[in-house]
């Protein structure tokens, strides 16, 4: 039997041996994780912080999950050496794990800056200092995150803009220190990001953008490049990530950012695979769940022999911001001028409503698109952009993210005889205003003659118009009209 | 034609059995508690087929390859002589049986014992496979029972919320509509149809991805607060091994997959979360899917997380489609039922269906193929040889009907039962002309489990006979006692509710007296009582608790590629039922809606080169079918919509995809891949 040796369980690690176990139930599957708990959705770390979410409920996995499917799963292990020679993972220096396919997916670990104070001498993080990444990160700003408690977090990035709105939620006073003159500037162009810490502003968050952070004082805060103070009991740093490549690098295998992958997700190793935040493919290093489980099930395919030819060939990107009142969504390039000659750009901007929408087209396809405050387009445009549609030629309608309502005719006298105004009993305009002129001027004698409203009865008070407009062309009296109906 | 005049009845087509009064031929509508004295265009000219000159009135025989007027007794002999010899040289499997959810009651279970005890084959299925399979796998997982709705359809017009998936009351049951007006409505359908005009909130998802949407939309219960944990602690089990899939299923991820707004996620759990009382009710557009029986799951799921399903003003329920579609699914024409919602492989159903029929019960068969599969094995080598239809036009109604019709080619007899020559009936080598609602009594099983009478309100055009007297003569002729195949319904139905008696669907107590006595009686019925409402105080399951179902999303069987860019959904017209072998011989009807249309987006239209009302190819891997073009401008950009009422070229179901359902055998008509282009 084939033995396949995960490192790593965490998001990729425990959706690719799902993914095995789905296809191929009887794989000798270890696996070996570094935490002490079962895996968890680290995705939804941020709604554990805005409290919207518990430990328990993103957990991944059941405690018996490996039991169940029989899985040698290993967890609060370290990987101490691979001897590729011989096949085998160490784990912590003694014990040896033999493999036939191995599996890193060690994923990254937060960078910290070398502000001045983050850190202690040992190395380890200073009181009142902590990363955004792990579960125990998420319970230690829970735990200091009581209501008016003055928070900063460092990196106006995806996830920090998450942590400070879960912070904000919490009630404490959160201040987001970024070093770019303005937010998530990998993905939104400045006017976006203009737009955004308006919105988040009006939440309670404070910015000092542009501003670096040159030293924490314990108990009291961050102090900035200007001289200025942030006061903070906490700081939530959110500045990145890097890949962990140490395993692989010490083994001899290719690194770069990451571990360096084909689309077959293989190493330059052929045993040794890599997927997720610690593979490198094409340059990229995502650090995004999407691509990490989208490799997951590429290797699986290929692992278990269902599909020996699957390839990964990448993974378009979405950036979707989970936090609450906040609707934001950015794609693909959108660092993209208005007047640049070979790409269609529109653009909206409404920042006292928090809207900002911009779309780059060319010829027809989406290329790069933000949506702030602008939810229905925001997931018509990206199922454009996934599914590699021509955008609808009615641009303004793609910007609302749907189409245009036809004008509702304010008057029985604007619609042609052909409407049909009795859709359950296939009644037009023009056969009720024949039955009228037939005799049948009152809507108990039209619904008679005509059959009109008899089905749902929406078209009651359509019917009762019309009536009373003819009545009144005629020169009838609404009176009439009522005694009539 | 002697009329008897007003008499009480109700209409031949959907589940919402319409109440309606037929009075020298005509018909006016009826107040009654489902329809509340409303009709649409398929009721009100209903009677027309009852003088149609489509009418069916001598049994036909095919001689030299055109199908010749007979007698009944030639007709009979042939078939039964032929059936017998097939069934002496291959046996009794190498003949097959199709029914219909349109055929009453009565007509259901005496096809099914026809085909278990005067044929001895396990090869009968019915085209209610094709339409409530997945509702009904997913309703006996959850609940231990499946009744369509558990609860009478006015209960709906007392709730705040409802959510209403895949389905379009407005065009399949009009009347049905009046019950939603007090509610928020929220519809769940990739297109919008004249129900989604009606909504409150309408959820767009991108077809074939619904069941992300549910597993979305429980997911945005838990993240908000919505969870019932009282009551799943009381009345549920299982909802830990659901969560653990739901929980990948975050809002921002199921928009992307789904393409329904984060934020209209949210708000529609809201409506249903604030709201006092709250119905999940799914309809064929979530079911008819490779993975219906799962969708069905996760909708369930999500009522179930809110506390709704056996609670008195609140639950979930499906939207039977055809006239005696929920009847139809109990009373054992289905492969692997016998009637009562028995299963066939269970020892004790057996002996007690056994019994009731005077058989011994290892003289049973087992279950057999479902309807795809039986119809795909036609003419196989290890196929059947001979199949017998009645209530059904497949080469119309079933998924990739050139491959079906190619099947039934390569039988040595196809016979047909019908009232009008049916494009099925017209490929038979034996045709049987059968009665149709008002010239017969019966009984139906409405969409809310009430049992309804149908009383005999005309005399049927001479030459015609019912299906009861059709499978009783075949099973004279093929040695059956002729006590064991009574004619009138009244006497089936007797028989029927002792077969029924300790099932699930259990009929005992009903009678045609009490039916008739105007009492509303809804199954379960045993003794004097009824079950209006189900699940009050248990569910069905022995522990009496409902189970959460732990269900993935897999999306369309057939995702779209270079060659067939665009994606396909059907559906129905308000004109139209079923195949159309009815409807389009009512002239108002017919002269309404005369042909095959696709919706398009105007966009997708011109891209392909075509203008409004253009005649337009639609192909598929499987066919290709012709259709005028409709320009909508509320249409996806990728999809398509097809009609599935028309005939020859206009057959929408040339083109659908029949990969099935793993557990409910349903074929995956509501997706498929296709390409559009000029004709």
């Amino acid at each position: 039997m084939r033995r396949v040796v995960v490192v790593g369980y965490g998001m990729a690690g425990a959706r690719f041996a799902d993914e095995v176990l789905r296809r191929d139930p009887s794989v000798a599957l270890t696996v070996l994780g570094e935490e002490r708990h079962p895996a968890y959705n680290r995705v939804l770390l941020s709604s554990v912080v805005a409290g919207s979410m518990t430990a328990d409920s993103v957990r991944l996995h059941g405690k018996d999950w490996a039991a169940d499917h029989g899985v040698d799963l290993r967890l609060g292990v370290t990987v101490t050496g691979i001897d590729r020679a011989r096949r085998v993972v160490l784990i912590d220096g003694e014990e040896e794990v033999p493999y036939d396919a191995l599996v890193l997916a060690t994923g990254a670990r937060s960078w910290i800056p070398p502000t001045d104070g983050l850190r202690k001498p040992d190395g380890s993080l200073a009181p009142g200092v902590v990363s955004f990444r792990s579960m125990e990160d998420c319970e230690q700003i829970i735990d200091a995150a009581l209501p008016g408690t003055p928070v900063a977090v460092l990196g106006g990035g995806l996830l920090g803009l998450e942590a400070a709105r879960g912070l904000a939620g919490r009630g404490c006073l959160v201040t987001v220190v970024h070093p770019v003159g303005h937010l998530m500037e990998r993905q939104l162009d400045a006017g976006a990001g203009r737009v955004l810490a308006r919105s988040l502003g009006e939440l309670g968050i404070e910015f000092r953008l542009g501003a670096l952070a040159v030293e924490y004082v314990a108990g009291d805060g961050l102090v900035l490049d200007d001289g200025s103070r942030v006061p903070a009991e906490l700081v939530v740093v959110s500045a990145g990530v890097r890949a962990a490549t140490e395993i692989a690098s010490d083994a001899g295998i290719a690194v770069d950012k990451g571990v360096l992958v084909d689309d077959a997700l293989r190493t330059d190793d052929p045993r040794v695979h890599a997927i997720g935040d610690c593979a490198q493919h094409v340059g990229t290093v995502s650090g995004l769940v999407q691509p990490a489980w989208e490799q997951a099930a590429v290797l699986a395919d290929r692992l278990t022999g269902v599909a020996p030819a699957a390839r990964y060939r990448g993974t378009s990107v979405v950036t979707r911001l989970k936090a609450r009142d906040i609707d934001l969504a950015a794609l693909g390039d959108v660092h993209v001028d208005l007047d640049c000659p070979d790409h269609e750009v529109l653009c909206f901007q409404d920042p006292a409503r928090g809207r900002y929408a911009k779309l780059v087209l060319r010829d027809d396809f989406v290329m790069g698109a933000i949506l702030i405050g602008a939810p229905d387009a925001a997931a018509a445009i990206t199922q454009l952009y996934d599914r590699g549609l021509a955008a609808p030629t009615d641009r303004l309608a793609l910007l609302l993210g749907r189409a245009l309502t036809p004008e509702v005719a304010s008057s029985p006298a604007d619609l042609p005889a052909s409407a049909v105004m009795c859709k359950c009993n296939t009644v037009s305009k023009g056969q009720l205003v024949t039955a009228y002129r037939g005799g049948a001027t009152s809507v108990s004698s039209l619904v008679e003659a005509t059959r009109a409203t008899t089905g749902c009865g929406g078209c009651k008070d359509a019917v009762c118009g019309l009536v009373d407009w003819l009545n009144r062309a005629d020169g009838r009296s609404s009176g009439d009209v009522g005694s009539a109906a | 034609m002697t009329d008897s005049p007003g008499i009480a009845t109700h209409c031949p087509y959907c589940a919402l059995q319409c109440a309606m009064t037929l009075t020298d031929g005509q018909v006016s509508p009826r107040e009654f508690p489902t329809n509340r004295g409303g009709l649409c265009q398929k009721g009100w000219t209903s009677a027309a087929l009852l003088t149609s000159p489509a009418r069916l009135t001598t049994p036909l025989i095919r001689r030299c390859g055109v199908l010749e007027p007979a007698t009944w007794d030639e007709a009979l002999d042939l078939v039964a002589t032929t059936l017998g010899e097939l069934r002496a040289e291959h046996g009794p499997d190498s003949v097959g049986v199709f029914g219909g959810g349109g055929l009453t009651n009565e007509k259901a279970y005496a096809l099914g014992k026809f085909a278990r005890v005067a044929l001895a084959t396990s090869q009968v299925d019915y085209n209610g496979r094709f339409c409530m399979s997945s509702a009904a796998a997913g309703g006996t997982r959850a609940f231990g029972l499946d009744r369509g709705m558990p609860f009478p359809v006015e209960d709906l017009g007392k709730a705040d919320t409802i959510l209403l998936v895949g389905s379009n009351p407005a065009e399949t049951m009009p009347p049905f509509v009046q019950h939603l007006r007090r509610s928020n409505l929220v519809v769940v359908d990739p297109r919008r149809t004249a129900t989604a005009e009606l909504a409150t909130l309408h959820l767009q998802p991108a077809p074939g991805t619904d069941l992300a949407l549910a597993l979305g939309l429980l997911h945005v219960v838990v993240a908000d607060g919505h969870l019932d944990k009282d009551y799943l602690a009381e009345r549920t089990t299982g909802f830990d091994e659901a969560w653990q899939v739901v929980a990948g299923w975050w809002p921002e991820r199921v928009e992307r997959v789904t393409g329904v707004s984060v934020a209209d996620q949210r708000v529609a759990v809201q409506l249903l979360a604030d709201a006092e009382n709250a119905y999940v009710l799914t309809g064929r557009g979530t079911e008819q899917h490779a993975s219906g029986s799962d969708a069905v799951s996760a909708w369930i799921n999500l009522a179930l997380s809110l506390g709704l399903p056996g609670t008195r003003g609140s639950g979930y329920g499906c939207l039977t489609g055809q006239g005696n579609g929920q009847g139809g699914r109990e009373h054992g024409q289905k492969a692997d039922q016998l009637p009562g919602y028995r299963k066939i492989d269970d020892p004790a159903a057996r002996a007690h269906v056994g019994g009731v029929w005077g058989v011994d019960p290892d003289d049973l068969p087992g279950p057999g193929r479902s309807a795809y599969e039986l119809l795909d094995a036609l003419g196989t080598p290890t196929g059947p040889k001979a199949l017998l239809v009645f209530g059904s036009n497949v080469v119309v109604s079933a998924p990739r009907s050139d491959h079906v019709a190619d099947r039934l080619a390569d039988l040595d007899l196809l016979v047909v039962a019908d009232l009008v020559l049916s494009e099925t009936a017209a490929l038979a080598d034996v045709v049987f002309p059968v009665t149709q609602w008002a010239e017969e009594s019966g009984t139906m099983t409405n969409l809310e489990g009430r049992i309804l009478l149908r009383q005999r309100a005309v005399e049927p055009p001479e030459g015609v006979r019912s299906d009861l007297d059709v499978l009783r003569g075949l099973a004279i002729r093929l040695g059956q006692p002729e006590e064991r195949f009574p004619v009138e319904p009244e006497d089936v139905f007797t028989e029927l509710r002792r077969a029924s008696a300790g099932g699930a669907a259990d009929y005992s107590g009903a009678t045609y007296d009490r039916l008739a006595s105007g009492e509303a009686l809804y199954w379960p019925v045993l003794g004097p009582g009824s079950s209006p409402r189900m699940f009050l105080d248990r569910f069905a399951h022995p522990d009496g608790l409902a189970r959460f179902i732990p269900v993935d999303h897999r999306g369309p069987a057939e995702p779209p590629d270079a060659e067939y860019p665009v994606q396909l959904t059907t559906g129905r017209v308000l004109q139209h039922y079923q195949s159309g072998a009815q409807t389009r011989n009512v002239p108002e009807l017919n002269d309404a809606v005369p042909e095959a249309y696709v919706e398009v987006h105007p966009d997708t239209a011109a891209r392909a080169g075509l203008a409004e009302g253009a005649l337009a190819a639609v192909v598929s891997r499987r066919g290709r079918m012709e259709a005028r073009v409709r320009c909508v401008a509320s249409m996806r950009i990728d999809l398509l919509f097809l009609p599935f009422h028309f005939a020859g070229s206009g057959r929408a179901n040339l083109l659908t995809n029949p990969a099935l359902d793993p557990t409910s055998r349903m074929p995956e008509f509501k997706v498929c891949a296709v390409r559009l282009e000029p004709a």
